[in-house]
């Protein structure tokens, strides 16, 4: 090695940050009905969300970055999901899973809430019932894409 | 089975009638329902020993508007009688309905009424904790009434007072500390 080859990379602070961010999006254990298992699915072996840094779910929501509301959420159910978003330290992020978290999908009634936007802000949406782990990485990816556009100065 | 019935419940205490699904299916009027299912349960012959469910159906606009629907089995394995199953059904006025409670029979009767009181507003005459059971405690209907809507546009309710004051937690907290400074 010759004295020429400094072993140092040059970026912004900013750059840093969001892939610092982005490489590592702790979900929080949270499951509310059938989407949560292919939630489950997607952090297992078979579909491995660890190639993308989301795998570590966490049972608490101190330590956790995402929210992934992964299932029909009762009118019973909202102030405890709002509580444990607010238990989560910022930056924090929420993926709707489905279409029920999203739109209450089948069940339009009275005991579900229509969309889960109306309890927490939502970055990404996820369509389907359920959706495929697939689908489910593909949102992780997009909410990794949106995390590295974020800019830490206003 | 309703033979086996009319041998050991006192003539004119229930009122047989035909079931589409052919379970047998029996009324009882309200003020004799509490000494019919303890018939029921503790005659030798009967013995039908398990309550399976309790749950309601509303009628409107017939009047009377509700029946409560308390569904028996008798499981048969002990005494080597065959399994069987009875409906015993009590039709309610859509004024105050109410039951007298059976948790005097049955232990299991507890949630069951509670959720009969949660869903159609049927009042269980001596429950020791008549509360709802499956929504917020400040909900306000009852979802089971066939003249409850289906969707409601209520705004979602999105935050509960704390369960422990602050000055209750922080004493837990304390002694949690102290617990395993002990240790």
């Amino acid at each position: 090695m010759s004295d020429l080859e400094i072993p140092i990379l040059t970026t912004s602070v900013e750059k840093m940050v969001n892939w610092a961010r982005r490489s590592s999006i702790w979900p929080v254990t949270f499951g509310l009905a059938c989407c949560a298992i292919e939630m489950m699915a997607m952090s297992a072996g078979r579909y491995d969300v660890a190639r993308f840094g989301a795998e570590v779910f966490r049972g608490s929501p101190r330590q956790s970055d995402l929210m992934i509301v992964a299932g029909r959420l009762s009118r019973k159910m909202a102030p405890v999901l709002r509580r444990i978003y607010d238990q989560m330290p910022e930056p924090k992020y929420v993926i709707s899973m489905g279409a029920c978290a999203s739109v209450g999908g089948v069940f339009d009634n009275y005991a579900i809430v229509q969309g889960v936007d109306q309890v927490v802000p939502v970055d990404v949406f996820v369509p389907g019932c359920p959706p495929r782990p697939e689908s489910l990485i593909y949102g992780i990816i997009q909410l990794q894409r949106k995390i590295d556009k974020m800019k830490l100065y206003a | 089975m309703l033979e086996l019935l009319a041998q050991h419940l006192p003539a004119g205490s229930f009122e047989a009638v035909h079931s589409a699904d052919g379970m047998p299916t029996i009324y009882v009027p309200r003020e004799t329902l509490v000494e019919t299912l303890r018939a029921l349960r503790d005659t030798p012959a009967l013995h039908f020993s398990f309550l399976a469910d309790i749950t309601a159906v509303d009628f409107i606009p017939r009047e009377p508007r509700f029946e409560v629907v308390y569904l028996l089995a008798c499981l048969g394995t002990a005494t080597g009688e065959t399994p069987r199953r009875l409906r015993v059904k009590v039709r309610l006025s859509g004024q105050e309905p109410s039951v007298p409670s059976i948790i005097s029979l049955w232990l299991a009767a507890n949630w069951a009424e509670r959720e009969l009181w949660d869903m159609f507003g049927i009042r269980v005459d001596g429950h020791p904790d008549l509360r709802r059971i499956l929504m917020p405690e400040d909900w306000e209907g009852f979802p089971g009434r066939r003249d409850y809507p289906v969707q409601i546009k209520a705004p979602v309710k999105t935050d509960e007072p704390l369960q422990v004051s602050a000055e209750e937690f922080a004493a837990n907290i304390e002694a949690s500390r102290d617990r395993s400074r002990r240790h």
